[in-house]
């Protein structure tokens, strides 16, 4: 079993799959109402310049975040699920 | 009556359905428990008039938004017989919470999978029979853009209302939800029972655009490029349009109005040529290039640009205490200000959306475009004029910016930024005219109500008391402005264009009606007299002052009850006013002490 890291270390091009969500109930709900749930496969696409947002695709849902908020989505390579390391 | 409301998540295609249910008979209405306006509309489906009413858009029942919030509100206190629940076909497998939520509540629902058309170019494919069995409520595909679908939604819809009976509001909505857990597990079965997915997804066009739009370095000189030929192109095909507006203006003046009014008295005809005519056929003659800078405007939402000038722009405005959505607001304050306002409702945190309303009224709306095009015109060689133009939305962006950087110590927040990026989208033709037939509808409301009030009171003004040279010292308007002629004068404007910026504290669209009947002239004539009464380092003075000092009258009102703080409104005024008396100063004595 791998650890689990920040979806903001992914690269653009890379793949996880979603493990644990690090945030308050409140964004929880809006995470996992647009589609960031754990268990699911998610790409990093793309990456604005000057430390701004990230490009992720979730299914068929392309969602932008901050890479700050990035930090407290815990992602696994594909098949493992672990916890994050922090 | 019968009641039917409208609910998902935003973006999902809720108003373009409800556009094409209603038509366009639409009215803003206050239902109980809810402080905001909703949109409402009575339609005929079957025998009975059902009372339809759009809900803001939401993610989850659960969700802290004042939209979410909203909702909520309205479900405990208005009855309802049927929710319409719409979603975006290419998201169900996780849209798909929404309807299951409602499921829960045991409110009688029906499930319309919408931009089914998406959909299937992707290659999904939905078994909505399946889906409705195991769901336990009727499902249907449709395209409220294109159509497709959509008489037999409206079919299962009045069916569903013949047999319906009212559900009182519901008491503890949020009490009656289960939780997450089950609804995981029943979500999956029904997304695998009844969805398909292709199994290998093509590089779509959005994907292939993106890359370039998007581009690191490229993306944000593109889109500035892109703005600023759109506003070349409004000018293009405006300035003939509004010649056209002019002229048949002025051939209805000397061929209708003038031989009717040929034998009434000096007074009326004053009043009404002078006054209501030439103030609101000013006004008007703009109509053309704010109703094309709405389609523009328009365009630009629909085709999902704006999203991305979120993701390109977040970068800076995080360091101004905002985000990406902010900018987006900002650019929609272009257009007008007000529901620039309202859509900061999908923010979750008060001090980003006190900070983001905050600057919003710095957003040069297309109102205060009119009076800068009509002033520039005037007095700046044809040459110099979109420089000036220019200018002032540079300028509208630095208050904007300078506002942030000051308050943002006072409205700090930790609101995580995540939007979602749409597919890029075309309108259609019909979209854009309903889109621009609403625009000169709302020119046609304010005009037959506050601007011609207002040109009716800046006429009385200049006019009365009887007897006294027109827009003279004596008159009421010269004695008003002289009140203010300490506080203006150092800015460089004069007392009959402080009438003007009086009255443009309601509207600015009175601005140039109100010029037209103090100078009682209008077309060439107005703009040479205009040219003769100030330089240009007056008149640059005064639209500093136009731009900053504060948007409208609707505007206040809009701060006020977003905010539900009258001190937070009047604050943001006086903080405008200041900025503005400020800024004019520095530029006015500035220039004249530099020999201009
Ligand atoms: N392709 C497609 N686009 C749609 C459909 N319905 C709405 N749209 C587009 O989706 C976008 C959002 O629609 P809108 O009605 O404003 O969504 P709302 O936020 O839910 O009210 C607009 O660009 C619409 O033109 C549809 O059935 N198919």
């Amino acid at each position: 079993m791998s650890q689990s890291i920040p979806l903001a270390e992914l690269k653009p091009g890379q793949n996880g799959i979603i493990a644990r969500l690090k945030v308050d109930e409140a964004l929880y709900q809006r995470l996992t109402a647009m589609g960031l749930r754990i268990g699911r496969p998610i790409r990093v696409i793309r990456r604005a310049a000057l430390s701004g947002p990230i490009q992720v695709r979730v299914g068929l849902t392309d969602l932008i975040l901050r890479r700050a908020d990035a930090l407290n989505i815990c992602i696994t390579p594909p098949p493992n699920n672990t916890d994050c390391y922090t | 009556m019968k009641r039917m409301a409208l609910v998902g998540m935003p973006n999902t295609g809720k108003s373009t359905f409800f556009n094409r249910l209603t038509g366009a008979g639409a009215r803003v209405g206050n239902w109980p428990g809810v402080t905001v306006d909703l949109l409402g509309a009575k339609i005929l489906l079957g025998g009975h008039m059902v009372e339809l009413v759009d809900l803001p858009g939401l993610y989850d029942l659960h969700g802290f938004t004042e939209d979410e919030r909203v909702v909520r509100h309205f479900l405990e206190n208005n009855p309802v017989d049927l929710v319409a629940i719409i979603l975006n076909a290419s998201q169900i497998d996780h849209q798909i919470a929404i309807a299951l939520q409602f499921k829960q509540l045991g409110i009688p629902a029906i499930l319309l999978l919408n931009m089914s058309d998406e959909a299937e170019k992707l290659g999904i494919r939905i078994d909505t029979r399946r889906m409705s069995e195991t769901l336990g409520m009727p499902v249907m595909a449709l395209s409220a853009k294109f159509g497709k679908g959509f008489s037999e939604a409206r079919q299962a819809i009045t069916g569903m209302l013949e047999i319906s009976e009212q559900r009182p509001g519901l008491e503890d909505l949020k009490g009656k939800l289960a939780q997450d857990d089950q609804m995981e597990t029943q979500m999956r079965t029904i997304i695998s029972q009844s969805v398909q997915y292709p199994r290998m997804l093509a590089e779509s066009f959005t994907a292939r655009l993106d890359r370039l739009l998007l581009h690191p370095w490229l993306g944000l000189p593109i889109f500035f490029g892109v703005m600023y030929l759109l506003f070349q192109g409004i000018f293009l095909l405006g300035a003939p349009l509004q010649d056209a507006v002019e002229w048949l203006l002025g051939m209805i003046d000397q061929n209708v109005l003038e031989p009717f009014l040929a034998t009434s008295p000096g007074w009326l005809h004053g009043l009404v040529v002078d006054g209501i005519y030439n103030g609101v056929g000013t006004v008007a003659s703009f109509v053309p290039i704010i109703v094309l800078f709405f389609l523009f405007m328009a365009v630009i939402e629909d085709t999902g640009y704006l999203s991305r000038a979120a993701f390109l722009m977040d970068a800076l405005m995080s360091r101004l205490g905002l985000d990406g959505r902010s900018f987006v607001m900002l650019l929609m304050g272009f257009g007008c200000n007000v529901p620039a306002l309202m859509g900061t409702r999908v923010m979750r945190s008060r001090a980003l959306r006190l900070l983001t309303m905050m600057v919003i009224p710095f957003s040069l709306c297309s109102a205060r475009l009119q009076v800068f095009i009509f002033i520039t015109a005037a007095l700046f060689p044809p040459k110099h004029a979109p420089l000036v133009l220019f200018s002032l939305y540079l300028m509208s962006f630095a208050t904007a910016i300078l506002t942030a950087l000051l308050f943002k110590r006072k409205f700090t927040s930790i609101e995580p930024f995540v939007l979602e990026l749409p597919p890029y989208r075309l309108p259609t033709l019909m979209q854009l005219w309903l889109r621009g037939w609403q625009e000169v509808m709302h020119f046609l409301r304010r005009a037959s109500t506050f601007i011609v009030i207002g040109v009716v009171l800046v006429w009385a003004l200049t006019h009365l008391p009887p007897g006294i040279p027109e827009a003279s010292a004596q008159s009421f308007a010269g004695i008003l402005g002289n009140w203010f002629a300490p506080v203006l004068a150092p800015l460089g404007i004069d007392t009959q264009m402080t009438i003007a910026l009086l009255f443009g504290f309601v509207a600015k669209e009175i601005v140039v009606g109100a010029l037209a009947v103090i100078h009682g002239m209008e077309g060439n004539a107005l703009t040479q007299q205009i040219a003769i009464s100030m330089d240009w380092v007056q008149a640059y003075s005064f639209m500093l002052f136009t731009l900053i000092y504060t948007p409208c009258l609707s505007t206040i009102a809009t701060l006020r009850s977003e905010s539900r703080s009258n001190l937070y409104a009047w604050g943001t005024v006086a903080w405008s006013l200041g900025l503005a008396w400020g800024v004019s100063f520095v530029f006015y004595q500035g220039a004249r002490a530099l020999g201009y």
